[in-house]
């Protein structure tokens, strides 16, 4: 018994040594930096240990802007992005003519480069001297006034952040989706008809409850990429998010290291470490909540 | 309930539009179901017994024919309203739903006055559950139970609606061999206590054999013969019904009419009526076998099963269409198996004769 124990230890030696090295270890140093005051990445000296890092950070309104704008793109993007996932899928599963076609189209979001992905969504949103956009003809077409949605007000920038990440993360989700309804057993649809199951029910009662493993997955991971959200913001306003009041947890740990105003790696270590204890309360939240709603 | 089919056919098109090769899974059906019977749909796989099952459940639609429940045509009704409960193989109980709640599924489907409370609705759980015994296990769900257990509640669950009709497909196949016969009493106990029109799929003849008021042993879509099992087994329509019933199978010999005498091989072994000379099939029950040293078929011996009651006589013989020949004889007659050649004389009712072309039965 003894032997053959470490033998096992033996066989998880290289996953171990990697997941050390590049997962533990920058773990660890993030925190530590963190907790060092005033540290000076050139000559690698800091004056003394503390929390002022975090405080630093945490009245930063640049970061308590950031923080809002990650948490409404969260809150909007997952549900809506996983419940759209949900109809297209169910829809794709429920045809026979062309489903190929159709997946292919859904698929290929996927397979684009998000940057080239925010040139078009500029072109589609911007509003230059020369034209509105195609979103605004379309908005003045009904009568509408033309709004500015990369360089105009909060809520139209908002809104095209999340548009756009909803847009971006489908595919997949479509994809997941599609296969794990197209895996439920057919005999629990013919067994829900002969006893007369309507529709909905046998959706809500069967379907739901099959794919809920999958589902989950999806909204954990969805949870944790939009929190992890910074390109996207890139892609549509360019990097001096700061200015255009649209940055993200994210954005704002590389602004403070790399950024005009940053160099600052304690401050980022800080707003990290914060990110990672966000992302860990509300995955263990949906933890919890899940062993309620998920049957594997 | 009775149900009858009338000239109940199923086509599936073929794949492949160049070949045109369609399926014909059902046959031109033509059969009435008494009401309150236990039916065995028997066949070998891939004979449409399933698919017919699917047809008078409503799950598939006929591409011709009619299905009627007692007077009323339910070809074109859905199954929900046809008022049949269906078994599947696999059982197909909702694994994330306990006993319970997968036993009342189907009355929450209930719609407007025939809506139950949820104490009515538990009550009725509770009776059925009770009937098939497993009023223990309500709270459990799926992959906690035994494969016996899965059964039952999928029955329950079909039952819970007190269908007019039972649909069972291949019950018992999942189970291992001493749970098939426990369940197929149950399933016997079960019919009687409901009175439930019951109609199951099987490829085990044994199994219909035993339970069933009737069977039907179907070949290729095909019905070939309908009746009760004693009769079906006593007296076949054609070489494939009396080689499909019985265990062990029959043994199979060819050989020919002559004269008013049937041969095997050179053996005369049977006088006939006047029947025109013709070659044939001879089919003869292992049981049709009495050992008798005047006996007019000459068998080479090979072995000897002793099964405790009585005796398994493995011969050969140049006219038989398998290697060997089963025989069963019961222990009192077997102190003269001593010598290599063995002589049988045969049991008439235990012997049947089939034309080589048509393969139907001959009245010898």
């Amino acid at each position: 018994m003894e032997k053959r124990n470490n033998k096992a230890w033996f066989y998880l030696l290289p996953a171990m040594l990697f997941l050390g090295f590049f997962m533990v270890y920058p773990l660890i140093d993030v925190f530590i930096y963190s907790l060092e005051e005033g540290y000076n990445s050139a000559s690698q000296t800091f004056f003394g240990v503390g929390s002022y890092n975090y405080s630093f950070v945490l009245h930063d309104p640049y970061f308590l802007q950031a923080v809002k704008n990650t948490f409404i793109l969260v809150i909007f993007t997952v549900p809506l992005s996983t419940g759209i996932a949900l109809l297209i899928s169910t829809g794709l599963n429920s045809i026979k003519a062309l489903k190929n076609l159709f997946q292919t189209i859904y698929f290929l979001p996927y397979v684009t480069n998000t940057l080239a992905v925010g040139l078009v969504f500029m072109i589609l949103f911007n509003k230059t001297e020369y034209t509105d956009g195609l979103v605004n003809l379309i908005i003045r077409m009904f009568g509408g006034n033309s709004i500015d949605f990369i360089d105009g007000p909060y809520w139209a920038k908002m809104f095209v952040l999340c548009f756009y990440t909803i847009w971006v993360v489908m595919p997949f989700k479509v994809l997941t989706l599609t296969s794990a309804l197209a895996s439920v057993n057919p005999q629990y649809y013919d067994a829900a008809k002969v006893d007369g199951t309507s529709k909905f029910r046998t959706f809500t009662k069967i379907t739901l409850p099959m794919i809920s493993p999958m589902l989950f997955y999806l909204i954990i991971t969805g949870f944790i990429g939009a929190f992890k959200a910074y390109s996207d913001a890139v892609a549509l306003f360019g990097t001096n998010l700061n200015a255009a009041e649209m940055n993200t947890i994210v954005g704002y740990i590389y602004d403070m290291l790399y950024g005009d105003s940053g160099g600052y790696p304690s401050f980022a270590s800080a707003a990290a470490i914060i990110l990672f204890a966000i992302v860990l309360t509300i995955t263990c939240i949906n933890s919890l909540i899940s062993k309620r709603y998920v049957h594997y | 309930m009775k149900v009858v089919l009338q000239n109940l056919t199923k086509v599936f098109p073929s794949r492949n539009k160049k070949t045109q090769d369609d399926v014909i899974a059902v046959n031109d059906f033509t059969f009435e179901i008494p009401d309150g019977q236990l039916i065995g749909l028997l066949g070998p796989s891939g004979c449409g017994k399933s698919t017919a099952l699917n047809l008078i459940c409503g799950l598939q639609t006929p591409t011709s024919g009619k299905i009627y429940f007692d007077d009323v045509d339910v070809t074109d009704l859905p199954p929900e309203n046809r008022g049949v409960g269906l078994v599947f193989q696999n059982y197909a109980l909702y694994p994330h739903l306990t006993v319970m709640q997968n036993i009342i599924f189907p009355l929450q489907n209930l719609k407007g006055n025939q809506k139950l409370s949820k104490t009515e609705m538990q009550d009725k759980a509770n009776e059925v559950a009770a009937l098939v015994q497993i009023g223990e296990l309500m709270e459990r769900k799926p992959n906690e139970l035994s494969g016996g257990q899965q059964q039952r509640v999928a029955i329950a669950r079909a039952l819970v609606k007190m269908p007019s009709v039972l649909l069972l497909d291949e019950p018992l196949s999942n189970l291992d061999a001493r749970l098939r016969l426990q369940t197929r009493e149950e399933l016997r106990r079960i019919q009687r206590e409901t009175g439930i029109t019951t109609i199951f799929v099987t490829h085990d003849q044994e199994e219909a054999m035993s339970i069933s008021d009737m069977i039907v042993v179907m070949r290729s879509g095909i019905v070939e013969q309908i009746g009760k099992p004693q009769d079906v087994y006593d007296s076949p329509e054609n070489r494939f019904v009396a080689t499909f019933l019985g265990t062990p199978p029959i043994n199979q010999f060819t050989g020919r009419i002559s004269q008013g005498s049937l041969f095997v091989g050179d053996d005369e072994i049977f006088k006939t009526n006047d029947i025109l000379d013709q070659p044939v099939y001879v089919g003869i029950r292992p049981e049709g076998f009495i050992i008798d040293e005047n006996g007019p078929l000459h068998c080479k011996l090979h072995n000897i099963e002793v099964m405790g009651r009585d005796f398994s006589v493995i011969t050969s013989h140049e006219a038989s269409i398998n290697p060997t020949i089963r025989s069963i004889v019961s222990t009192d007659s077997a102190a003269s198996l001593q010598s290599d050649v063995i002589n049988f004389s045969i049991r008439p009712e235990k012997l049947f004769v089939f034309a080589q072309d048509t393969e139907k039965r001959i009245i010898v």
